[in-house]
């Protein structure tokens, strides 16, 4: 299975009818398994690129393609937004079996998925809990659970743990890398943040601003598991460096623009 | 600042001439300046300020500074009000308002959280039903009452219907309004993880606007209070409403009081059922 993004166009019109280049030419390829990070300053059009990827926006032009598939049993992605999204009116349990009820899985499969998934993520205990009850961290958690929960082809992370505290943050990546390291997800993952890109990618593809062209992609030879400790090594810190030296006048830029 | 600072505790950055204040030591303790907007429940004077409402009611009518053709005493209505339920009175009445009130409200209720997701979720729906919502929403119901005779007769169908109109505008705006506010972020969720649009619907967009909805029937019920009375005033010959304006007709002061302490019990009942309720079908409320 492998997902090819090729020559991805998106042109916005504003509300006073002007048009906004948002991405321009996107060419990426996501392989089996891999670990894709997107980094860019903001308004390089990131989560518009993973919006088009889920579905949830039309391309002007260009188009995503999903190779080797070989059944249409499995959903092709799942995302997890920045906001959580979590249903407030349905429990952890209810929300991550979401996927598989509109699948249309028997009850018995679907507790057994969200038993699954509930501990995976490491809420066992909250099955019961509705969203309001449960922190920033732990809300995040759950709708990890219920994007895995409907067994993706693709993972979509949109931005997962920019509303989060730093502490909360730095643990969370480290249980991600974990979950993405037991589960060999595929996975695209949005972020501004160039640390966390390093520190979860296999590969980063660096963004540039308006319009988002794919300015250069970036392996990151580090081993895996990958734990915190990783983020003191020299060879981390010289490919956030490098990532950094790419953006940063970009980064710049966006801070003096006015908003379009 | 300079005149707060304590001698002797001039620091380098004080600089000289503070440090040489050699006017005596003050002390001010900072207090709460917020004290004033603490809310307290003070039960106690809420219950007696009603008690003594009543005390000096009664007081008034026991000494016969107003005849009790106009003003009688609370403790005559509360008789008044005994005897008819002895005699099972009462209950005729509040039976046939209930009556009205339910089916009226029910319909009411269903159709227009129908209506009002329509509206919300279909363009077609809202460019047709909005400019019609918008002109007939101002009319005020018991104005169509008369029409509503006119066409559906005397009886119940014309109360009915008149009840079930009033109830209808705040229903249909409510949801419509609970529907288009849904966060656009769930449905997106919603999508990702299969959803098709009829599920989402159901799934996503009537739990997001059930705030919404309550909020509707809590308006809804009020109104139809309201009209249940009015209709019967005009034409009936049980009801509430025909209670209050026969003992009126008939200069029988308590009774009608009495009608209208009923008005007053049932909108608190009514009120209260829904808040049960609201907290039963929306337990993620905080």
């Amino acid at each position: 299975m492998r997902v090819v993004i090729e020559n991805i166009s998106k042109t916005f019109e504003d509300g006073t009818g002007e048009h906004i280049e948002a991405l321009r030419d996107i060419n990426l390829s996501n392989e089996e398994n891999e670990f894709l990070v997107v980094v860019g300053p903001s308004g390089c059009g990131k989560s518009t690129l993973l919006n088009i990827v889920a579905g949830l926006l039309p391309a002007t032009s260009g188009k995503v393609v999903f190779e080797g598939i070989p059944d249409e049993s499995r959903p092709h992605t799942a995302v997890v937004f920045q906001e959580f999204a979590l249903f407030p009116w349905r429990t952890v349990e209810r929300n991550v079996v979401y996927g598989p009820e509109e699948r249309g899985l028997p009850r018995k499969e679907r507790q057994e998925i969200a038993r699954y998934y509930i501990d995976l993520v490491g809420l066992t205990g909250f099955e019961k809990k509705y969203p309001h009850q449960l922190s920033g961290g732990m809300k995040q958690r759950v709708s990890i659970a219920r994007a895995l929960a409907n067994d993706p082809w693709l993972l979509l992370m949109d931005e997962p743990f920019s509303a989060l505290d730093a502490q909360t943050r730095t643990i969370m990546q480290g249980e991600l890398s974990q979950i993405y390291e037991k589960t060999q997800k595929s996975v695209l993952y949005i972020t501004h943040n160039i640390q966390e890109a390093v520190f979860l990618g296999d590969r980063v593809a660096v963004l540039s601003r308006r319009p988002g062209r794919v300015e250069r992609i970036i392996p990151i030879d580090l081993p895996r598991p990958r734990e915190e400790h990783i983020m003191l090594e020299p060879k981390f810190l010289s490919y956030v460096d490098q990532i950094w030296q790419h953006i940063r006048g970009q980064a710049m830029e966006a801070l003096t623009e006015e908003k379009p | 600042m300079a005149a707060h600072s304590r001698p002797g505790h001039g620091g380098p950055d004080r600089g000289e001439a503070v440090s040489r204040d050699r006017r005596p030591l003050t002390e001010t303790v900072v207090q709460d300046k917020t004290a004033f907007m603490v809310r307290r429940e003070h039960r106690l004077i809420s219950f007696l300020f009603i008690l003594g409402l009543f005390g000096v009611w009664e007081l008034i009518a026991r000494l016969g500074l107003v005849s009790p053709l106009f003003l009688p005493a609370p403790s005559a209505i509360l008789v008044t009000g005994y005897k008819m339920i002895l005699s099972g009175e009462v209950f005729h009445h509040i039976g046939a308002s209930l009556w009205r009130i339910f089916w009226g409200f029910s319909c009411a209720v269903i159709i227009g959280t129908f209506v009002g997701v329509l509206l919300g979720f279909f363009s077609v729906a809202e460019s047709i039903g909005n400019p019609i919502i918008a002109s007939t929403y101002p009319i005020p119901k018991i104005a169509i009452l008369p029409l509503l005779i006119l066409w559906l007769g005397i009886g119940e169908y014309s109360k009915i219907t008149v009840i079930g109109l009033g109830v209808f505008f705040p229903m249909v705006i409510n949801v419509y309004t609970g529907v288009r506010n849904a966060d656009p972020v769930l449905i997106k969720a919603a999508i990702s993880l299969g959803s098709n649009p009829q599920r989402i619907i159901l799934k996503v967009i009537l739990p997001s606007a059930l705030p919404m909805i309550f909020a509707g029937l809590k308006l809804g019920i009020g109104i139809a209070l309201l009209l249940v009375v009015a209709a019967e005033m005009i034409a009936a010959d049980a009801g509430i409403g025909f209670l209050i304006l026969t003992s009126a007709d008939l200069m029988q002061t308590t009774k009608l009081m009495f009608g209208i302490s009923l008005l007053s019990m049932l909108g608190l009942i009514f009120s209260w059922l829904i808040d049960r309720l609201e907290k039963l079908c929306i337990p993620w409320k905080k």
